[in-house]
């Protein structure tokens, strides 16, 4: 590599914010996100306490302590990428395949809580998709949730292997794990924005 | 994610290093060669809605004519609107901020340059996916109000629509129920509402791209504040993307959902709302029609300025008004809605949004007025689409303005007044401005001059035939001739302004014909345009032409607004511009060091994996229409494991292949190799 | 001149800058007197389309000819602001004139000053826009809230959108009818608009602007006309295949007129008499399916009445009644009404794309016996 002559400006060696190029790609997309998420939650709020749908209401059925459960263990999971991140700063390699485990762990038993639920919903209550607009718009809301998270723990796993494979992540690695923890932090501010409104907050129709 | 390698990669494939041939064109990461692909494909795509449109046009020539069926008329104006808008103007566009942008803002390629080849690749095969909707798509008739939800037909259905109307057939707007299952139960609105978000998609990613490639790739010295107008307007469409694309994916999911897995969203049955969808829709889609405005925006402000040999009269103004209309263009959505019975409240509040944004389009026309107060004009082909652009914008602003008086809007939407009007607005406004920066940086892409003459005729061919074709529409419009009309009557009193129009679409074809013959001639034959053949101000001019592959081959430092000209000029007492002794040695020694770099250039490497995500995005699409069968399912997780399999191979392989430094043997090359083609004018 | 080599090009070029025969200016400078010709003749053509424009054949669904109070107001507001544009337009084409003939490249021009802006007046044409905007937004503002509501009072009519026709019930007067909206004039009526399928808007230009017919939603639109007299009316909402063949029409009447009329159609039918080929006719509609989709309200044998089973067609009962038929489109115009009915009935989905009339393949005795039948049902 040595007759390369890196001459300026050349990508990624460069940066005229000072903000690593490939961090500041993720904020703006995560921004998007925030309005994709806006978009689904609102629908929710349309149609979840709008009277005269036939069968149950999302608001009807929720298991609140289930859910809490399932919120807390996603939340947690931010605490152990957050100490993943925090490993790996101070060259802990094996605190930071552990953690990065842990939360993919953790992000899985979260999916898992999702899919009891689900099924519960369809099974014992008969609430589906295709009941009325409000059972539409949540399982399209919570379901493109889980499809972030599944999306993350995906994430996670492969920086673990990679980690493990190679016997441990790089600096240059070090800027991915703190962007997969962005958008993994991300990916449960909005479990807890949906967690509060979509389940707490809102109520069926009167 | 994009992982770097820590060690020797170990990729599935070899290294892709061709640099001609079809493999190059399909491994390449270099910006101009997306930005070059962009726009080739956005120009077949404006032929193809083109002869849409002249097809729409013969229908309507007549009164009660028979020349097309319904079905045909309504899936040609809705591929029309849809090819327009979304394989025409956008990629045009994206053709122009691919090309220029890491040029404009000093840099070797964009941020992610194998990012910026996935969107180019999303987007191709996205196109491809929504026109295969001819060639597999089916468009039946409705079900009937009293279908019972989830009780389709499994397809076939009467066969009594000709071939064309197995394309999407519910408006390039899509609305509600219209285009749901039970009115069109066909899967040529599955393929429309795929198409669109693997398009979103694209778009998307060349957002994030273009944003992050502003903020952090600029030259040493480009402060936000010294960055050419073009690369702030593709700044702020960019964010006009990212903000509004995750609206019309939400949106285009529910009715895919809707469509192929029986929610209830748009189901006025079961309690669902329409107008929700066009609230959705509008929120993206009036961000949408500056999406398509403020790239040709920024290619005027530059236009300008180099052929008034002025500065821009009001840059922060411009800069800023630029991204005043962006910020004002999502509150207004509702603009699109009228006459759907919103509340009084709503319907003022926002007719007077819709006003204020006359204010900073003012102050933009305005401006360019100014610029070309006091300078010395030359009237060049470029020149000329950017002073018709003026004109035509101006028409179809005011146009605009008068929807903002809502009374007067419940009067004029849904007629051709507003067909006249957004049209003044693209073609007249984009169009004209995409074909004012065709002309002006054609010797960046090809080192040669378009023919100034053939030019001109298009020039003057394309405005008179864009004049005859529109502006009558504002009075059929006001004369109630409706929108989306395959016929109407004699009595209407309709004929004959429709026959000017008819005649005009094809004037307006004959001066893309010149276009097409000037492009093709001069590509191969035309004047050698040499170093900075306008005088230009801006950096991207400081390359030689053609643009070698890796732009810049010296360090910059921008020292002002419009450093290209302050290199070459200062000012006398007066302050009129005084060409530097040295400049001519300038440009001479850039040329010689920007073709002959004088230490070998490290760019990124060309890649495969880009290609091969783009192919997984319809193939997961194709999956989800025909989710029913085997087939289906199978091409779903074919789709996705293509996908992950091809992000795992990219975040494996790194960036820059390390031993990929054979690029000085290259250029230089490509100019002397043209040299025996010269001709004398 | 041969030129060789890329360098010398662009050398040449960029000294040449300030000269006629510079690269990007190879043709020459039209001379201001050709550029003055040119505008003139552009002006002229301009003109002359807008005589035409006065000229022309009379278009029955113009916004230009207000027929009632909310059309006017309209209209009143799309004059003003139409000339304020129109000055605005002026001004930028004038002023853009004038920057071409008077700073167009000269032999010997000197460069020009680099003024990079001018901050006041950057505020005036940001302030003067605004007053101008500012002004408009009141008097539109006001007809927004004057113009959307109906008045509480007024008389009611719920119009129901179809794929593609309009059908008018009269709450108050228990009367069905489609395609023809019967208004008193001179007072006002308050349609109350909703769709069976999917979304329809409703346009009488002479009378007020559109308002859409949304599936399972109420929304209203005033209607008042000053005269009695017959106003064209289309749906401006894209519905599907026929859109552009759903239209109706607006019938003005004096108010004992429309008390008439309300009297006549809340008669039920009277049965054509046995014999007759009306009463053939009558047979044929009963028993080849056509009642599935029509209602047909007859009196006696306990005032039964001829429902419709499936699909929500026009109520036929006083069918000749009505001067149009099939969502407004029949007869074309000079057309024949018997012919354009026979056209109909023989291949509804043929005349208008997607009909949910089928095709019954009708033999023609059988058409001829539904026309005289239909023909008779006032």
């Amino acid at each position: 590599m040595t007759d390369v002559a890196h001459v300026e400006p050349v990508h990624e060696e460069h940066e005229s914010t000072g903000v690593p190029t490939l961090k500041l790609g993720m904020w703006i997309f995560l921004s998007s996100e925030f309005l994709f998420f806006g978009a689904l939650i609102s629908n929710y709020l349309l149609y979840s306490n709008r009277a005269g749908f036939e069968g149950l209401y999302p608001a009807e059925i929720y298991d609140i302590p289930f859910t809490s459960v399932s919120s807390f263990v996603l939340l947690m999971s931010s605490l152990t990428m957050v100490l993943a991140h925090n490993a790996l700063s101070r060259g802990d390699q094996h605190g930071t395949r552990t953690w990065l485990f842990a939360t993919a762990a953790l992000g899985a038993v979260f999916l898992g809580g999702q899919v009891f639920e689900f099924t519960e919903f369809i099974v014992n209550y008969g609430m589906k998709l295709t009941s009325n607009p409000a059972a539409s718009a949540f399982y399209v809301l919570t379901g493109f949730h889980g499809i972030h998270v599944a999306i993350g723990v995906f994430l996670l796993l492969s920086l673990w292997g990679i980690s493990h494979r190679r016997g441990g992540l790089s600096e240059k690695s070090g800027l991915n794990v703190e962007m997969v923890g962005l958008y993994w932090h991300f990916v449960d501010i909005i479990w807890i924005v949906i967690f509060t409104v979509v389940y707490l907050i809102s109520l069926p129709p009167a | 994610m994009t992982a770097t390698a820590e060690r020797p990669a170990t990729t599935i494939f070899r290294r892709p290093r061709s640099k001609t041939g079809i493999w190059s064109w399909i491994t390449t990461v270099d910006h101009k060669r997306i930005g070059i692909m962009y726009g080739y494909a956005a120009f077949a795509f404006f032929i193809i809605g083109g002869l849409e449109a002249i097809l729409l046009r013969v229908q309507l020539s007549q009164a009660n004519a028979e020349f097309l069926t319904a079905g045909a008329y309504n899936a040609l104006f809705t591929m029309h609107g849809t090819t327009m808008i979304f394989l025409f103007v956008m990629p045009a566009s994206a053709a122009f901020m691919n090309y220029l942008l890491p040029l404009l803002v000093g840099a070797r390629d964009v941020a992610f340059p194998r990012l910026n080849a996935l969107s180019w690749w999303v987007f191709f095969f996205g196109a491809i996916f929504l026109y295969s909707t001819f060639f597999f798509g089916t468009s039946l008739p409705p079900i009937g109000p009293d279908a019972i939800p989830g009780n389709l037909p499994d397809g076939g259905g009467p066969g009594s629509f000709n071939w064309i109307s197995g394309s999407p057939d519910g408006g390039w707007f899509g609305y509600q129920p219209n285009a749901g299952p039970f009115y069109s139960p066909g899967t040529a609105m599955d393929y429309w509402a795929g198409g669109l978000q693997i398009l979103g998609l694209s778009s998307l990613i060349s957002a994030v791209n273009f944003i992050v490639t502003t903020f952090n790739m600029r030259a040493k010295g480009m402060r936000l504040m010294r960055l050419p107008v073009f690369a702030w307007m593709t700044t702020v469409t960019a964010f006009l993307l990212l903000f509004s694309l995750p609206i019309i994916a939400v949106a285009l999911f529910m009715v895919t959902i809707d469509r192929q897995f029986g929610s209830l969203f748009f189901a006025a049955t079961a309690g669902g709302d329409p107008i929700l969808w066009q609230h959705l829709f509008w929120l993206f889609g009036h961000p949408e029609v500056y999406i398509l405005i403020l790239p040709a925006m920024g290619i005027v402000s530059e236009v300008f300025p180099v052929f008034s040999r002025k500065p821009l009269f009001g840059y922060s103004a411009v800069v800023f008004a630029g991204a005043a209309i962006a910020f004002l263009g999502f509150g207004v959505w509702a603009h699109h809605m009228f006459a759907s019975g919103i509340t009084p409240v709503a319907q003022a509040a926002f007719g007077l949004a819709t006003m204020t944004i006359a204010i900073p389009t003012g102050i933009k026309i305005f401006n360019w007025l100014g610029t070309m107060w006091g300078g010395r004009l030359r009237f060049t082909t470029p020149m000329l689409f950017a002073i018709g652009f003026i004109a035509m914008f101006t028409i179809g602003g005011l146009s605009g303005v008068t929807h903002s008086i809502v009374p007067s809007d419940w009067q004029q939407t849904d007629t051709y007044y507003i067909v006249a009007h957004f049209h003044y607005v693209i073609f007249g406004g984009a169009v004209f401005g995409l074909f004012a920066g065709l002309y002006y940086w054609f010797p960046k892409y090809s080192g040669r001059m378009l023919d100034e003459k053939l030019g001109k005729w298009h020039f003057w061919l394309q405005f008179i035939g864009f004049n005859l074709t529109f502006a009558p529409m504002h009075w059929l419009g006001l004369q109630g001739m409706v929108r989306r009309t395959w016929k109407y009557a004699p009595e209407m009193g309709l004929e004959g302004w429709n026959q000017a129009v008819t005649a005009g679409a094809v004037i307006i074809a004959i001066s893309i014909l010149i276009f097409m013959w000037n492009w093709a001639r001069s590509r191969r034959r035309g004047r050698v345009a040499g170093m900075d053949p306008w005088d230009a101000r801006t950096i991207e001019w400081m390359t030689p032409n053609p643009t070698p592959e890796h732009n810049f081959s010296e360090p910059l430092e921008i020292t002002k607004l419009d450093h290209f000209w302050h290199l070459k000029y200062d000012e006398d007492e007066e302050g009129r511009p005084r060409r530097r002794e040295d400049a001519d040695a300038m440009l001479e020694h850039l040329e010689d060091v920007g073709n002959n770099p004088r230490e070998p250039i490290h760019l990124p490497s060309s890649s495969f994996f880009p290609f091969l995500v783009g192919l997984g995005v319809p193939i997961i699409f194709y999956g989800i229409i025909y989710h029913t069968s085997i087939a289906g399912k199978a091409l779903i997780v074919g789709g996705i494991l293509l996908i992950l399999a091809s992000c795992v191979g990219w975040g494996i392989e790194p960036v820059d292949e390390p031993h990929y430094g054979d690029h000085d043997e290259e250029h230089g090359e490509e100019p002397v190799a043209e040299e025996g083609e010269l001709v004398d004018d | 001149m041969r030129r060789t080599g890329i360098a010398r090009e662009g050398l040449w070029a960029a000294k040449l800058v300030a000269r006629r025969d510079s690269p990007y200016d190879a043709e020459p400078m039209a001379s201001s007197g050709r550029l003055a010709r040119v505008f003139a003749l552009m002006g002229l053509a301009f003109l002359l389309g807008a005589c035409s424009l006065v000229e022309i054949e009379d278009a029955v669904l113009t916004t230009f000819e207000p027929a009632g109070p909310n059309a006017q107001r309209i209209d009143d507001l799309f004059w003003m602001v139409f000339w304020i544009a129109t000055g605005v337009f002026a001004f930028v084409v004038v002023a853009l004139i004038v920057l071409v003939l008077r700073f167009r490249d000269r032999e010997g021009a000197k460069e020009p000053k680099q003024l990079h802006g001018n901050a006041k007046v950057e505020v005036v044409w940001t302030v003067i826009p605004a007053i101008i905007l500012a002004a408009i937004a009141v008097p539109t503002v006001q007809a927004v809230f004057d113009l959307t509501e109906c008045d509480p009072a007024a008389m009611k009519v719920e119009l129901i959108g179809h794929q593609w026709w309009f059908e008018a019930h009269y709450p108050d007067y228990e009367v069905d009818t489609a395609n023809v909206v019967v208004i008193p004039a001179g007072r006002e009526v308050c349609l109350e608009m909703t769709s069976e399928d999917v979304i329809h808007n409703f346009w009488a230009p002479s009378l007020h602007g559109k308002r859409y017919l949304v599936p399972g939603q109420w929304t209203q639109l005033k209607l008042e006309a000053y005269e009695p007299g017959e106003f064209w009316a289309h749906c401006a909402e894209f519905c599907g295949l026929s859109h552009s063949l759903m239209r109706a029409r607006v019938l003005a009447v004096s108010e004992s007129e429309f008390e008439t009329w309300v009297a006549e159609q809340q008669q039920p039918a009277v049965l054509p008499e046995e014999g007759t080929q009306a009463y053939e006719g009558y047979q044929v509609f009963v028993n080849r399916g056509c009642t599935q989709c029509h209602a047909y309200r007859v009196d006696g044998e306990g005032g039964s009445e001829i429902a419709r089973e499936a699909f929500n067609g026009p109520d036929l009962t006083h069918f000749a009644s009505r001067h149009v038929f099939a969502g407004a489109t029949l007869p074309e115009f000079g057309e024949d009404r018997e012919t354009a009915l026979a056209r109909w009935l023989a291949d509804p989905p043929s005349v208008k794309p997607g009909s949910f009339m089928p095709n019954l393949a009708l033999s023609g005795e059988e058409i001829d016996d539904l026309i005289a039948f239909l023909e008779e049902s006032r």
